[in-house]
């Protein structure tokens, strides 16, 4: 209970630092802007995302299509706010997967040393060499686009990164005494490594999650543009906006909205991810 | 020196020995039946089996690897499945040409704007000129290509009506003769890079302008010109490096760009590749990415040991 309360502290500790950075702050309130109209949903959206309006197809924004309708009729203001959803669960879940295959890696390469650190941080070598959105992609058209292999790719794309800063910074936690007297303890490996480093490097692992999950939202969008994750008809940011190339002459209102609310998402989760590294760099 | 590009040469070679390997193994767990694919539904099993050896798929995968690698170290990439009889080395050398062309000019355009931008804004640490360029250029890098690409099309293309909005070009096309089409894909392509170099340039600037180099040369009345001579010598060093190691990014970044605005370049041929399951294709394309963007890497490792001479390996 107690350690709970401390944490509970920490964390409003964390955020009234964090309202030094008025950037900061405006990403923190977009983020939870949208991460509320995902959990809202059909509640705000006026329409269902996929219901056709056949006779109100291709008409420009209106009181009762706020962001125009596209060639089914279907209301764009709907699709975009559904769309919220699967941006925010491919990239949360594909930034949480990264995080615990690269922390893991990481602590493991890090704490044990030797031969294995040699052998797997060459082969993460490897893994970094090839451009991201490529290696997705490759994945991606071989087994079939799917919102679950978006997931995976990322995961698997992001967790090298994320193995190498979490390696590093167990790396430096390592030489600390305390460590040397859980090992006189007589504590195992695991025991080491999950409860005694793993809360020691919260701080750069949590830096690098902040801007993994950016890359997660630009990196999804990107291949839901290409038509490589999630399929119609479910509302996808990503999908939206290549549905809308088509006819982005003459219906212009099908790609700028769904562009704002992708552009607003990410620009918000920087400004955030740089206000985070700045906290932890010291700098607010 | 020349012991240490050695290792990193043989160092990228089997990377790339592995890479291909990764890429072989992929594209052949690829489902599908690549001659059916070939023949359509309703070929018979004797035109299918002669198509299967015609392409060598009755042989064993370790046989087939060891063709494909002898023809790639000999220029030969086989033809492509979904283009019937074309070439694939004379194709990947036409868009390769396109896209280098994209990707200079992107370079060209955004190596000294985004230095001038990040060495004003490192100079002036905390004015409202700063905060302004910190800023957008923290929104440049944030934005996927295709979006910045598609605002950049309404408003230049569609709204003012200044430049093309697709840039589809004639294959063989003189690229200069058809560039007005290429200045949005090329403003594009560069804003990410833009705006992550200049906000690595403006902190080297003010470190460097923190250091105690140049508070020496403040405090032994050097004119301001002078000083900032001292600071921008020793910040713009680590930023070669970053801009080498970046240019590597463009490479994902064009298969974005160009499939936005129809260019008919390396990265879209990629794009195209995959749609189709063009299992030749896709090899070649991915194989010949992963090696220009490793060659990238290496270039920026090698122009870092030559700057500073403090590293030496």
């Amino acid at each position: 209970m107690e350690g709970f309360v401390r944490r509970i502290r920490g964390f409003f500790e964390i955020v009234r630092r964090l309202s030094h950075s008025p950037l900061g702050m405006i990403g923190l309130v977009i983020i939870l802007l949208w991460v509320l109209i995902a959990i809202l949903g059909p509640i705000v959206a006026p329409y269902s995302p996929t219901a056709y309006h056949p006779q109100d197809r291709f008409t420009g924004p209106s009181l009762k299509y706020p962001f125009g309708t596209d060639r089914f009729g279907r209301d764009m203001f709907s699709r975009v706010l559904m769309g919220s959803r699967s941006v925010l669960i491919l990239a949360s879940s594909a930034t949480a997967l990264s995080l615990f295959l690269g922390s893991s890696i990481g602590l493991i390469t890090g704490f044990l040393g030797g031969l294995v650190d040699e052998v797997v941080m060459r082969f993460m070598d490897i893994l970094m060499s090839f451009p991201a959105l490529l290696f997705a992609m490759l994945i991606l058209g071989i087994f079939g686009p799917s919102p679950f292999g978006v997931i995976v790719v990322i995961g698997l794309v992001y967790a090298p990164r994320i193995a190498r800063v979490a390696r590093s910074a167990v790396l430096e936690v390592k030489q600390r005494e305390f460590i040397e007297a859980a090992k006189v303890r007589g504590e195992s490996n695991l025991y080491i490594m999950f409860v005694e480093l793993l809360p020691n490097i919260w701080g750069p692992l949590g830096v690098e999650a902040s801007v993994r999950f950016g890359y997660a939202i630009f990196l999804s969008a990107s291949l839901g543009f290409l038509g490589l994750g999630v399929q119609p008809p479910t509302p996808d940011w990503g999908l939206l906006m290549k549905e809308a190339q088509q006819y982005i002459s003459w219906a212009p209102w099908m790609a700028v909205f769904p562009a704002l609310a992708i552009a607003s998402l990410v620009v918000a989760v920087n400004f955030l991810a740089d206000a985070i590294r700045k906290y932890e760099a010291g700098e607010l | 020196m020349t012991k240490f590009i050695g290792k990193r040469l043989i160092n990228m070679v089997i990377t790339l020995f592995i890479a291909s390997i990764i890429i072989f193994t992929l594209t052949e767990v690829m489902p599908g039946d690549v001659a059916q694919m070939i023949l359509g539904q309703y070929a018979t099993p004797e035109s299918l089996e002669a198509v299967r050896a015609q392409l060598g798929l009755d042989k064993p995968a370790v046989v087939r690897y060891g063709d494909w690698i002898w023809g790639v170290l000999q220029g030969d990439l086989g033809t492509s499945m979904s283009m019937k009889g074309v070439s694939i080395s004379d194709l990947l050398l036409r868009r390769g040409r396109n896209s280098l062309f994209l990707a200079a000019f992107a370079t060209i355009f955004l190596v000294p704007l985004s230095l001038v931008v990040g060495v004003i804004a490192g100079l002036r640490e905390g004015s409202w000129l700063d905060h302004f360029i910190s800023t957008s250029s923290l929104v440049a890098l944030s934005l996927p290509s295709f979006i910045s690409g598609t605002f950049l099309m309404l408003i230049f293309a569609i709204w003012l009506k200044i430049v093309p909005a697709m840039s589809s070009i004639a294959p063989g096309a003189n690229l200069f003769k058809v560039f007005p089409k290429l200045i949005l894909p090329i403003i594009t392509v560069s804003l990410v890079l833009l705006g992550y170099v200049a906000r690595m340039v403006r902190a080297s600037v003010i470190d460097a302008s923190h250091s105690d180099y140049a508070r020496t040369a403040v405090l032994k009345g050097l004119p301001y010109h002078k000083v900032v001579w001292h600071i921008l010598r020793n910040a713009l060093m680590p930023t070669v490096t970053v801009i080498a190691m970046n240019l590597g990014w463009l490479i994902g970044g064009l298969v974005i760009v160009e499939t936005l605005f129809a260019y008919p370049g390396l990265g879209r041929l990629v794009y195209v590749a995959i749609q189709r399951q063009d299992i030749p294709l896709i090899q070649a394309s991915v194989l010949l990415t992963s090696a220009v963007y490793l060659l990238l890497n290496l270039a920026s490792d090698i122009i870092y040991t030559f700057l500073d001479p403090r590293v030496r390996y």
